[in-house]
């Protein structure tokens, strides 16, 4: 039996009638077609499906859509202003923090949840604030660079960033 | 994958999340985080006809120092524990756990009582609970840590009976989780804790058998006076681990011991 579930999903109010079995990931890619947070796998262990709930890093795979109920929801499309790039997205880019690029927008809302919260982490600290996300690819040492970068970035109040969890 | 279709509700309060399992059947579950229940119901391991939601009882969301103990309610998550100074100041043995659980955003929504409902063999919080004695508070009765873990996800719950609290005594002494795993969101291959208390080291094993134990041979070795390394090598008296694709039980009794040697020698 379908359900009412009021949220917001990047700063949009939305009322939508879903099936509670809906899970958020396909709320999000097939009713609301933000379908840059990506599926990576079928075990709650991937992270490429990573969003902002109320500002907690999510694996949308591993919540329903009604489990949102109130919520504001951040996904990648959402940390920046149309049109303009968040501070970690120019790093990820300048830094190479990426290859085939699938896992990126989980790796990009894990790291904006870490710097929200640890605005300059030692190496250690973003090591263990990214352990939820996976990177078939790059190897991570670039990733690490560009959190890093970013971290900089956003510190120096070169780049403001732009503020999480709606 | 996508869940098998099931029907849900959202409990208003303890007493209603009692009713409503109750009166839904045998095939109806509590969710709680859903970091244990949705990935067995993505691979479709579980098939609950009906979930009932207790993500609203907030007042199962507290962390509460009184007489010696610190009361967790059941609802506190992963993340709360990790953050919280209370925590750190009367039982700082659970936030270095609370941190090792999953990661960030299993953290987020991952909550204690359904560790201790889930019963995983390598949850890492019944280890704590079993060592120190804790009590498993319900709605309708408190069970010993140790009468409440039977067997592999098998607790001594009732089909209908909520997790409302784990009452654990306040301990500040030195103490130390060592977890043994591949990459760091995993679970433990095997995990020891240690802790000094009142009585002396309380020690506990996580996953060398279908549940968490307390390793009293080790404890009362280090009673008598033996060093870390001496009493280490009690860490697999009466422990019959099973072989999986992580470890064999020769890899796992290898493990107890050695981690238990190590967390004694670095517990601070
Ligand atoms: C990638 C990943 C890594 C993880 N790693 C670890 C780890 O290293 N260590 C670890 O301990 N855990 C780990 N977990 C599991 C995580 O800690 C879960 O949060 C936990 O096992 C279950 O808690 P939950 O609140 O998510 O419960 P749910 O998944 O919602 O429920 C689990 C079960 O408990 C029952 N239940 C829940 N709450 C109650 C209650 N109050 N009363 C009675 N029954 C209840 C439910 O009906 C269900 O059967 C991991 C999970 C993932 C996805
Ligand atoms: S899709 Fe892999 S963790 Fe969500
Ligand atoms: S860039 Fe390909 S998976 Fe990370």
């Amino acid at each position: 039996m379908a359900q009412t579930v009021r949220l917001a999903v990047n700063g949009v109010a939305r009322v939508e009638e879903v099936e509670p079995r809906l899970l958020l990931v396909h709320f999000l890619r097939e009713r609301c077609g933000l379908t840059g947070t990506h599926v990576g796998c079928d075990t709650s262990q991937c992270g490429a499906c990573t969003v902002l709930c109320d500002g907690a890093p999510v694996k949308s795979c591993t919540m329903l859509t009604v489990q949102a109920e109130g919520m504001a929801i951040t996904t990648i499309e959402g940390l920046a202003p149309p049109g303009e790039m968040h501070p970690l997205q120019t790093a990820f880019w300048e830094s190479h923090g990426l290859q085939c690029g699938f896992c990126t927008p989980g790796f990009i809302m894990a790291a904006s949840a870490l710097l929200a919260e640890n605005p300059d982490p030692t190496d250690e600290e973003l090591g263990r604030g990214l352990e939820g996300n996976l990177c078939r690819c790059t190897g991570y040492v670039n990733i690490r660079r560009a959190v890093h970068a970013a971290a900089k970035a956003i510190r120096e109040g070169s780049a403001a960033p732009t503020a999480v969890g709606g | 994958m996508i869940p098998a279709a099931f029907g849900y509700s959202r409990a208003t309060s303890v007493a209603d999340a009692v009713a409503q399992l109750g009166s839904a059947g045998p095939d109806s579950k509590l969710i709680a985080g859903g970091q244990s229940l949705l990935p067995m119901m993505r691979l479709r391991l579980a098939q609950p006809e009906h979930l009932i939601d207790v993500n609203g009882l907030r007042e199962l969301d507290y962390i509460t120092p009184k007489d010696g103990r610190l009361l967790v309610g059941a609802m506190t998550r992963h993340a709360t524990l990790v953050r919280s100074e209370v925590v750190r100041r009367h039982l700082p043995l659970l936030s270095e756990i609370a941190s090792e659980v999953g990661d960030p955003q299993v953290r987020s929504r991952g909550t204690i009582g359904g560790v201790m409902a889930h019963a995983d063999a390598a949850g890492d919080y019944p280890t704590l609970a079993l060592m120190m004695d804790a009590t498993i508070v319900t709605d309708r009765r408190r069970i010993p840590a140790r009468d409440f873990f039977q067997h592999l996800f098998t607790t001594s719950l009732a089909p209908d009976e909520l997790v409302c609290e784990v009452d654990f005594p306040v301990a500040t002494g030195a103490h130390r989780y060592l977890k043994f795993r591949r990459r760091l969101f995993d679970w433990a291959i095997v995990g020891v804790g240690v802790q000094m208390s009142d009585d002396g080291w309380r020690v506990g094993i996580t996953h060398a058998g279908p549940t968490a134990v307390r390793a009293h041979a080790v404890e009362s070795a280090l009673r008598s006076g033996a060093n870390p390394k001496e009493a280490a090598e009690h860490a697999t008296d009466g422990l019959h681990p099973t072989s999986d694709v992580h470890a064999s039980s020769e890899y796992r009794l290898h493990l107890a011991e050695v981690l238990t040697r190590r967390a004694l020698e670095q517990a601070a």
